[in-house]
């Protein structure tokens, strides 16, 4: 009988974390608040408690000392699982980042290796102001020697993070903080899942929508407005921004003719600006229409809701999108 | 050998080392800047005569010397930094950037002060994996207006963790003087702020250095947490190669090679009964395997252009 429990993505956050103490040897979890406290968010709660101070520890609030410290001890040894507040304030530890962590294995002719997970949840929420909403895929996309995935559902963030736990590259796991009381069913004894792939979520034969993180709740909404006007729309969740499934979404393009990517980031230099490259590449004689991309605006977000609202892909905007490329 | 004898003799290595590769690079077979530590070789003799193969060292674009005494191949060192296909990096790293994981050599970095945090992070690995390791790392004195540095040692005092800082303070940071940018008068000062012993020693003399790193490395290893040393030195060379040195005093690099470390040696060594023929015969020692480990760099093959791909990832 499969271990099967129905779990919020924190939840489920929590199992990964407990699953990778109690199963990778010399994982150690560490961040701001992450201890006694249990997490801003309570991905860590009662690890602490259950696998000791040597294990699971807080931190001074110095992001760049403790990402390097992952480094460091990746390299030597250990399996860190730290962990970034909010994906905001990755900014400023970005040089051990792209400088440092990214660089590593390729500088060392493969010598050294990084096997540590940085966890970090990104998104905007009601009131959160510009410093705590950004979506930061695309700046960790442009950066090679990274993973990156973008679970959306409890059963992916548990896979995810056992998944880049027992990676030997650098994974971000970039959860979201919008989608952590969403519940889900979890198979906490499932078998790894390999690094990366896309997964068709809604089958559909007239158009192709791909979304990831926050926005794919959004994308599975107008899938089902579109549903009700009597088009019937295939919703792709991207899952792993790194290594890219270009081959799920193209396939599924190759047999609806159009694409709408939608993501909360800004649209200029998004990541979904490279999609569309690499589905262009790939189905050019394929498209009955342009790729068509909703995204979060070109500003910073603001914090009130009425203007969240606007800032960001919604349901009809994304269902719209499609329609129009429905028309052309 | 006395003790003096062998740390001469390192330093000489180094300093051999590094003249070769100015020469080399002068020929043109050295693409980019190369930094070189020629006139600090006392730092990292003095502070590796006390460690194991087992710990970890991580240094700046400045750390040749660093690799050498960890043990990295010096055919493999010259060819890295000749972009060849060495042993080291590959070619991959070149003379600012290298590491050596099969000498526990964490490597070199570019950006001032990050070294600090990932040495953090090895000396996290010597603690929480046992074996009574240490973490070593070494910085210039400019890196102590890094917040990198700042940050990383803090977190070291709070964790407790067997980390020895190096600041091997050469007067300048590029090319302005560090008095102008702090204003404290030792580095070591910064000690206190963070609850971490610090002392301010002469980087000039290797037995100084290896007697203050012996006091650090102890402490370290017996579970006594960081510590901060503050070597003063000065570098005879210009920051990079190229430099011309312009906003440094007349008469200042004259005055330091009077006191720098293998002068000083050599006196001592003198000083202490050992004739003039021995120290020479070490020097034409240190020349042969120099001149065989370059002679060995030149015959690597550059690095296989179909593999600039490999290693992005495991
Ligand atoms: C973050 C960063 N800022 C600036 C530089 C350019 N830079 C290279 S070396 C250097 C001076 C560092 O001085 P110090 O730490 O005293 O070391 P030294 O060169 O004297 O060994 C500077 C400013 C850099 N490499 N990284």
């Amino acid at each position: 009988m499969p271990e099967i429990k129905n779990l919020s993505y924190i939840q489920a956050v929590n199992h990964a974390l407990r699953w990778s103490l109690e199963t990778v040897p010399n994982t150690v979890v560490f961040g701001e608040d992450v201890a006694v406290p249990g997490g801003p968010f309570g991905a860590t709660k009662n690890l602490h408690r259950d696998f000791g101070v040597d294990r699971v520890f807080d931190l001074p609030i110095s992001e760049t000392a403790f990402l390097g410290m992952a480094l460091g001890s990746a390299m030597t040894g250990l399996r860190p699982i730290a962990e970034i507040m909010y994906s905001d304030f990755l900014f400023v530890a970005m040089d051990q980042v792209v400088n440092q962590i990214a660089n590593i294995r390729y500088t060392s002719n493969g010598k050294w290796g990084a096997p540590l997970v940085i966890r970090t949840q990104q998104g905007s929420s009601p009131g959160a102001c510009a410093q705590h909403s950004k979506s930061i895929e695309a700046y960790l996309a442009h950066t090679p020697g990274l993973r990156v995935v973008c679970p959306t559902t409890p059963m992916e963030a548990y896979q995810a993070i056992r998944t880049a736990v027992v990676s030997d590259d650098p994974v971000f796991v970039v959860e979201s903080r919008m989608l952590y009381p969403q519940k889900g069913e979890v198979q906490l004894d499932a078998e790894l899942w390999p690094m990366g792939g896309a997964r068709v979520v809604r089958p559909g034969a007239d158009a192709t929508i791909v979304a990831w993180s926050r926005t794919m709740t959004a994308a599975l909404e107008a899938g089902e407005q579109l549903a009700a006007r009597g088009v019937d729309a295939e919703v792709v969740d991207l899952r792993w921004i790194a290594p890219l499934d270009v081959e799920t979404v193209a396939d599924s393009v190759a047999k609806t003719g159009r694409l709408v990517i939608a993501h909360d980031a800004p649209g200029t230099g998004g990541f979904g600006g490279e999609l569309a490259a690499r589905v262009g590449e790939r189905c050019f004689g394929r498209l009955r229409a342009p790729i068509a991309r909703v995204t979060g605006i070109d500003a910073p977000l603001p914090a009130a809701p009425a203007l969240q609202d606007v800032a960001l892909p919604s349901a009809d905007r994304i269902a719209g999108a499609v329609l129009e490329t429905m028309s052309a | 050998m006395s003790e003096l004898e062998e740390l001469y003799r390192r330093m000489l290595v180094i300093r051999r080392f590094e003249e070769e590769l100015a020469e080399v690079k002068k020929l043109g077979e050295v693409p980019g800047s190369i930094h070189l530590c020629i006139g600090q070789e006392a730092i990292p003799v003095g502070v590796s005569a006390l460690l194991l193969p087992d710990d970890y060292v991580t240094a700046t674009y400045r750390g040749h010397g660093w690799a050498i005494e960890r043990g990295s191949d010096l055919a493999g060192l010259f060819g890295e930094i000749m972009g060849r296909a060495s042993s080291v990096a590959g070619g991959r790293a070149a003379s600012p950037y290298l590491s050596d994981a099969s000498v526990g050599f964490i490597g070199e970095n570019s950006i001032v002060g990050a070294g600090v945090p990932i040495a953090l992070g090895a000396a996290l690995s010597c603690d929480r994996l046992g074996g009574g390791r240490v973490s070593v790392v070494s910085i210039g004195d400019g890196a102590m207006n890094q917040g990198n540095v700042h940050e990383a040692l803090n977190m070291a005092a709070v964790l407790a963790l067997p980390l020895v800082v190096v600041v091997e303070n050469n007067g300048y940071s590029e090319m302005v003087r560090i008095e102008d940018m702090v204003r404290v008068t030792n580095l070591a000062e910064r000690g206190a702020a963070y609850g971490i012993p610090a002392e301010t020693v002469d980087g000039n003399d290797p037995v100084v250095v290896a007697r203050a790193a012996a006091v650090a490395i102890e402490r370290a290893r017996t579970g006594g947490g960081p510590s901060i040393i503050e070597a003063r030195t000065q570098r005879l060379v210009g920051h990079y190669s190229g430099d011309a040195q312009h906003y440094r005093p007349a008469g200042e690099v004259a005055a330091a090679r009077e006191v720098e470390p293998l002068v000083r040696a050599r006196a001592a060594l003198l000083e202490a009964g050992r004739d003039a023929a021995e120290l020479d015969a070490i020097a034409a020692g240190v020349d042969r395997e120099i001149q065989d480990a370059l002679a060995a760099a030149r015959l690597l093959p550059l690095p296989d252009p179909t593999t600039v791909m490999e290693h992005v990832y495991a």
